[in-house]
Order: C-alpha cells, then structure tokens, then sequence
C-alpha cells in the first residue's frame, strides 16, 4: 500500500496526480499553491499556464468532453479558487469528469480572514459532485485518489480537492489507495432485470415510439449500443443539445433536436408519441417547454445512471437505474424477445415522423442586404471541416445554430456549455479539446459577445502551440438576448448592442496575441476564408465574420410555453392538418 | 413545499404529510452543511433537523423532519442519497419507530395558578426543573402530539420563554438503518 519513503505533501499531490494517470493539467501558481507548483516542475505531467482560471476550469471541461478522460485545473486559494467557481458549476450541469485543486491559506489561520483566504469547499458545495478540504498532508493521496474516483464514476461532475499550504509543506509518506471505498457511494450498473422486462413489454406495445437520447449516451460511451437499439426498434431518434453526435445526423430516423430551438419534427414526435425511450436525458425545461403539456400522451421509459433524475420533472414508467450502455446491452436481447412474441407495426407512425421532417426542414433566409448570413457560415465551416472535427460553441444564437447547421457523426464532436449556458465557454473549451486532441481539427464557434469574455486563453494556445480555429460570428450584438427584446420587449434593445464591428478590431486582437487573424465580411469569402484558416496550423486563427445583425433562431417555442406552440420562423406556426393534433 | 412540479401531468397528488427521516452520515466535517445545503437549493423546507454522535465513533445521525408529498419525498430521499458522505437514509414510520422531542418552558405563575401548573406537570409526567418567584421551568420530552398538547394546556398560564429540541427518533427492533447493516 504506501511507500514507506518521506515527501513533501507537495510531492504526494504530484505523484498522486501522476497515478491517477493524468497527463496535462491547466492552471496558475500563486501563494497557497506554490508549494504543488515546485514538485509539478520536475513532473511528466503537463502543466498549461493559462492567463485566468476561469480558462483553466473550461479547458479541464473541454479536455474531458473531448477525450472522455478527467480533466485538471488548478488554481491557489481566494481568488484563484473563486475564478474557478464558474467552471466548476458549469461542468457539474453538464456531468463533466473534472477535478479541481486549489491551495488554501495554512490550517491555523482557515477561518481569521487571512489574506486570499475563501471557503472555497463552502462556496462550491452546491455546484460540485463534492469536495475535499485536506489539512493533513498524510491525506492528500487519498483524497486525490477518491476525487478522481467520484469524478469519473456513477454521473460524472465536477470534484474540488482545496489543500492547506502547511499540508502541502509537512513532510509525509505517500499513501496512494488500491481500492476506493467509500461507505456512502456505490453507483448503480446494472438495471434490475425486472425493469428491463417491463421496459422491453412497453417497446413491443408501443405504436408511436421515440428515442429521446441524452448527454448521458456519449458519457456512458454508448453509441454503437444505441444504434443496434435504433435500428432494432426502427423507433424515430432526437437528440438533444448536450448529445448531438451519439447519433449520426445522416442516419434516416433521426429528426435532430428537441427542444426551445429544435427541429419541428424532433418536437413534434416528441409531443405527440405514446412512449419515451428516454436516454440519459433530463427532461430540461429547454426541452420540454411548459411541462405540464409535454408529451402528453407518452408513456416514458427513463434510463440514467443517477436514480435522482428518474421521476424528478416527468414521473416515469419503468426506471431503468444504471449505466447506459449496460442497460441498452440488456434491453436489446429483452425487447428481442417480445418482439418474438409480436412486434408493433410503426410504419404509420414513422411516415407521418418523415412528413413533418420533409415539410419543416431546418432553413434560414439570406438577408436581403448583402450582407452575410450567420447560418451559412457556419453551415460552410461545418461542411468544409467535416465530421472528424471538433465543434466548440460559445452560448447564444451561434450556439444554436451550431447545434442545427452542422452535420455530427461521432460522439465527443460537439462541445458545448448546455445546462449553465456559460458565455465564455469556447475559447478555453477549445484550448482544452485540442489539447486532449492534438491531431484533430478544433473549431470554436464563438459569438462576438462570447469571445470577449475569454479570449485571452489565445495567448495560452499561441505560446504553448494549441493552434484552435475560432469563428467570431460578429452580429455587434447579444444575438440571443436581443432576439428576444425583437420578439417580447418591442424591439427595445437595452444594452444589448456590443459595437464589436467598430471596437475591437478582433483580427488585430488576434495579431497581437500570436494568432493569425482574418476578417471576412461577404458571402462570396466565406469559402476562401475557411479555405485560408484550414491551412494554418502553426498557430491559432481567428476569423472575424462580419453577419447580419438580425438573424433569428428558428424554430423557436417561447419559454414557458407548450412545446405545441412551435413557430417555425416569426409568425409562422406550423399548419397541422386536423388528424395530426 | 417547492419541490413538487405542480404542473407535471401525470403525477398523482398528495397531500402534505409530515415525515422522519433517519439518516446515517459519516462523521466528517462538512457534513451538516452539505445536507442543509442540499435541502436550501432545492428548496425542501425542514421542520426540524437533530444531529448527534452514534454508537460508533466515525458516523453520526441526522432525524430530519420534513412536510412533502409522497413524489417530493422520493426526491429529497434519492438527491440525499447523492451525497458522498450519506451512507444511508430511512423513513421512519411514527407506529414503528421511537419519536421524542425535548421541551423547556417557562411558564408565568402566582399563588394561585402555580399548583395547577405543578398539577398539569405531574399529568404529562413532565419535570419542574427551575421554580421562581413568578415562574416555572418545565422539561418535558415526548412525542410531537405530547409535546403539543402540554403546551396548549400551559398556554393560558402565559408562557415566558420555550424552546425545543428537533426530533429524534429510532427504528423499534433491529431494523435498517443501523450501522451494522450498511457497511458494506
């Protein structure tokens, strides 16, 4: 068990961050830390200074959505570790595997209001999995040793290990646990047969079937199961925002997805089916609308991993608690097996399915000024870069857009901040992928609102050669918030308007932080600039895409409204014929 | 009561019931903050919380008293659950269990009154544990119902000063919940 030899705390962290097997962490040193930071010099690990920490705990995020694995920030105590609070909480919405260590004043003076001291552990207990306050350099292992246990089992999420100064300075040995056991954690695999069974009986009575796939399909690595169960069913698939790429876009039975901005047939199937295979997904209020008018007619089948989501905003039928890929495993041979006995003939079903998805297909006007569209852009970049690169969005229009226009065939392409809608996401996300990724193409598409909130992690990849692609799709705006002051505050645009075609001048931004920065302003440059940013791959590049400023997301249900109430583009509410409603 | 979605379409309505909930924690510093934390952010109203040493050392008990319908309580208990230092959480049902809240009151007497309150102490086989010149200190444990109807019958007297305990409370016989059932 222990390695009898003394070390600094210091060197335990290290070594314990080395046998938990991480390979790179994101970080900035100061005070309460910098006793980790001396050991960390020598280490194999690779140590990315970022230029704010708020940088380091996306790029962890985006390191762990692009590889799987759990990404590192570290930060020192007070503000270092309040910078962190952000990322943490965003993480934590999206069941992103991270672990954050901060350093916290000595023990002797936690609690006398000493200089860059906060209750780090006390201020994020409500957005982490959980945490660790360590003052005993005999504990810093374990706790590492657990953190990464809690982090990257059951439901993945954010864990925060604060360590005190003197813990890191003591001298100790290194006590690296074999085994995790900890007393009140045991996250459940296996579905119970029993609601396997009844999942499969209601499979084989249902008429009108939908698969609603999750975020949690692409952390339980269950793609290929989910396609075996796609096709096995033949059922229609959607997939929400926080798992587009489980399921190819290509694939004939997928409708994309639900929700506030999706597809009208995603939405549609959604409300009118008489089951919910509901997959690792959460019933956000994003996707349900008002939920008291949610899929009014379906029965619902809810697999997930963490028990507290089955019941928690729809009640479910059949509960299926465990992992995602175990439990598809487990549901094909059962539904099999009904099916045997008979199988219910959904060909309407899906026809009138394939009906909506012809008649409302996702589209955008060109603006009738000349100037560019943001769809289109970002519809080329997608299409230019194809499906083996990695998509990182902000949050807002270009968001969405991103999640409708572009075509994902894998999982862990698409990267993006759903549950905490967290504005600055991109740019360190993106830094984080390419890192976990270095031989994939990696694009931030970010909106110009943004890319003011983090782009200073461009010096980080400049200097550190993590050459990401960013598209700043520059509407002078906050696209999302002003599309709702058009569409509910009279067209009144409080605050809203950024001036970001005048101030900054983004591709000089971009030069003097060791980028290559473009600008591209008409329809006809689109390709060529893409064309010109695809070929760099020294450093990272920022294109300036000059759009029109008032493009809208379409379609749109309003918030808090019945997902019945889909306008497919302003004042222009889907005409169902009366047998479809 | 928050928690419960009113407008969830096919949830069967209950009615507010109050429950006992015994939960078994680790003893580690934090752990009280993360439960109260937890039931402040879902916004799960607690009646009364008690907390204290067990037979063993490395765990404590939490009684938590909470008034939620049957779906919100599945909730509170399945995100209780959640936490790492949680190892296990039991409802307590008041016929099979052990329920007893402590009492202190200081009730406003005279002459003539404090022989009826010294009556009304030995009926509710409760404890003078303070006398004045014009008052009287009470202790009194009990289950809720006792506890409230001691207090209806001192509330003409003119109670001064009260304070009570949260509840406690215990399986009757061996049941789960125990420390010995859940290391695992």
């Amino acid at each position: 068990m222990g390695d009898t030899t003394k070390m600094t705390g210091a060197s335990a962290l290290v070594k314990a961050l080395e046998a938990s097997g991480v390979d790179v962490m994101f970080g900035i040193p100061g005070g309460a830390i910098l006793p980790a930071y001396d050991p960390i010099f020598d280490s194999k690990i690779r140590h990315i200074l970022v230029r704010h920490e708020q940088g380091a705990g996306h790029a962890a995020t985006g390191y762990a959505q692009a590889t799987g694995r759990v990404g590192v920030c570290i930060a020192t105590s007070g503000p270092g570790a309040t910078n962190l609070v952000t990322p943490l909480a965003d993480a934590q919405m999206d069941s992103v595997p991270i672990v954050a260590i901060t350093g916290q004043v000595a023990s002797g003076a936690i609690g006398t209001d000493a200089f860059q001291e906060a209750d780090i552990r006390g201020i994020t207990m409500p957005v982490t999995k959980h945490s660790f306050l360590v003052t005993d350099p005999a504990d810093i292992a374990r706790s590492i040793a657990e953190a990464f246990h809690i982090a990257s089992t059951g439901r993945p999420g954010a864990v925060l290990v604060d360590i005190a100064k003197d813990a890191l300075q003591m001298s100790t040995e290194f006590n690296y646990p074999k085994s995790i056991n900890l007393g009140g954690y045991h996250p459940k695999m296996d579905a119970t047969p029993e609601s396997i069974r009844d999942a499969a009986a209601l499979i084989a009575q249902s008429k009108s079937p939908v698969l609603y796939v999750g975020g949690g399909a692409i952390k339980a690595e269950a793609h290929k199961e989910l396609l075996k169960l796609a096709e096995l069913t033949g059922a229609p698939v959607v997939t929400t925002l926080m798992a587009r790429g489980v399921f190819p876009d290509s694939h004939p039975q997928h409708l994309g997805m639900p929700g506030m901005h999706g597809t009208v047939a995603a939405v549609t199937a959604l409300q009118k089916a008489d089951l919910l295979i509901t997959l690792g997904a959460r019933f956000d209020d994003r996707v349900t609308g008002k939920l008291s008018t949610f899929a009014p007619g379906a029965k619902v089948i809810h697999a997930d991993i963490d028990p507290a989501e089955i019941g928690k905003n729809r009640r479910a039928d059949v509960g299926l608690i465990g992992d995602l890929r175990l439990t598809i495993d487990a549901l094909i041979p059962a539904i099999k097996n009904e099916f045997k006995k008979s199988q219910p003939d959904i060909t309407a079903w899906v026809n009138q399915v394939n009906g909506w998805r012809s008649r409302f297909p996702l589209g955008y006007d060109q603006p009738t000024d000349g100037s560019v569209s943001p769809q289109y852009v970002i519809e080329r970049i997608g299409k230019l870069s194809g499906p083996d690169s990695i998509y990182v969005a902000g949050v807002g229009q270009h968001q969405m857009w991103a999640s409708q226009f572009i075509s994902y065939e894998k999982p862990r392409t698409w990267l993006n901040s759903g549950g905490l809608g967290t504005m600055g996401y991109a740019v360190p996300a993106a830094m984080g992928a390419k890192v976990g990724a270095p031989d994939t193409t990696v694009w931030a598409i970010d909106g110009d609102g943004c890319f003011q909130m983090t782009n200073q992690e461009l010096v980080t990849c400049a200097l550190n050669n993590i050459p990401i692609k960013v598209a700043v799709i520059n509407n002078e705006s906050l696209g999302m918030v002003r599309q709702w002051q058009t569409l509910f505050y009279n067209e009144r645009y409080s605050n809203t308007e950024l001036h970001s075609k005048r101030i900054p001048d983004f591709a000089k931004l971009a030069d003097a932080m060791g980028c290559v920065g473009l600008t591209c302003d008409s329809t006809a440059d689109v390709d060529k600039t893409i064309a010109k940013a695809m070929e760099i791959n020294d450093r990272p590049v920022v294109v300036d895409f000059s759009v029109h400023r008032d493009a809208m997301v379409w379609p749109m249900v309003a918030a808090g409204t019945s997902n019945d109430e889909i306008v497919n583009a302003r004042s222009l509410a889907p005409i169902w014929d009366s047998q479809e409603l | 009561m928050t928690q419960s979605h009113p407008d969830a379409p096919s949830s069967s309505y209950s009615i507010l019931k109050t429950r006992t909930l015994s939960v078994l924690v680790e003893n580690s510093p934090g752990v009280l903050a993360r439960v109260s934390s937890l039931f402040s952010r879902r916004g799960y109203n607690i009646d009364s919380l008690a907390v204290g040493p067990t037979e063993n050392p490395n765990f404590s008990r939490m009684t938590i008293v909470i008034n939620v319908e049957d779906h919100a309580l599945e909730q509170v208990i399945a995100q209780l659950d959640k936490l790492i230092n949680v190892i296990s959480i039991t409802e307590l049902d008041p016929v099979v269990s052990v329920q007893r809240e402590l009492l202190l009151v200081k009730v406003s007497t005279d002459e003539k009154t404090r022989s009826q309150v010294l009556e009304t102490v030995q009926l509710f086989r409760a404890k003078v544990v303070d006398v004045a010149q014009d008052a009287v200190t009470i202790e009194a444990t009990g289950n809720t119902e006792k506890i409230s109807a001691l207090l209806r019958v001192l509330e003409p007297f003119g109670i001064l000063e009260l304070i009570q305990s949260g509840l406690v409370a215990m399986s009757r016989g061996l049941k789960p919940g125990s420390i010995s059932d859940v290391k695992k």
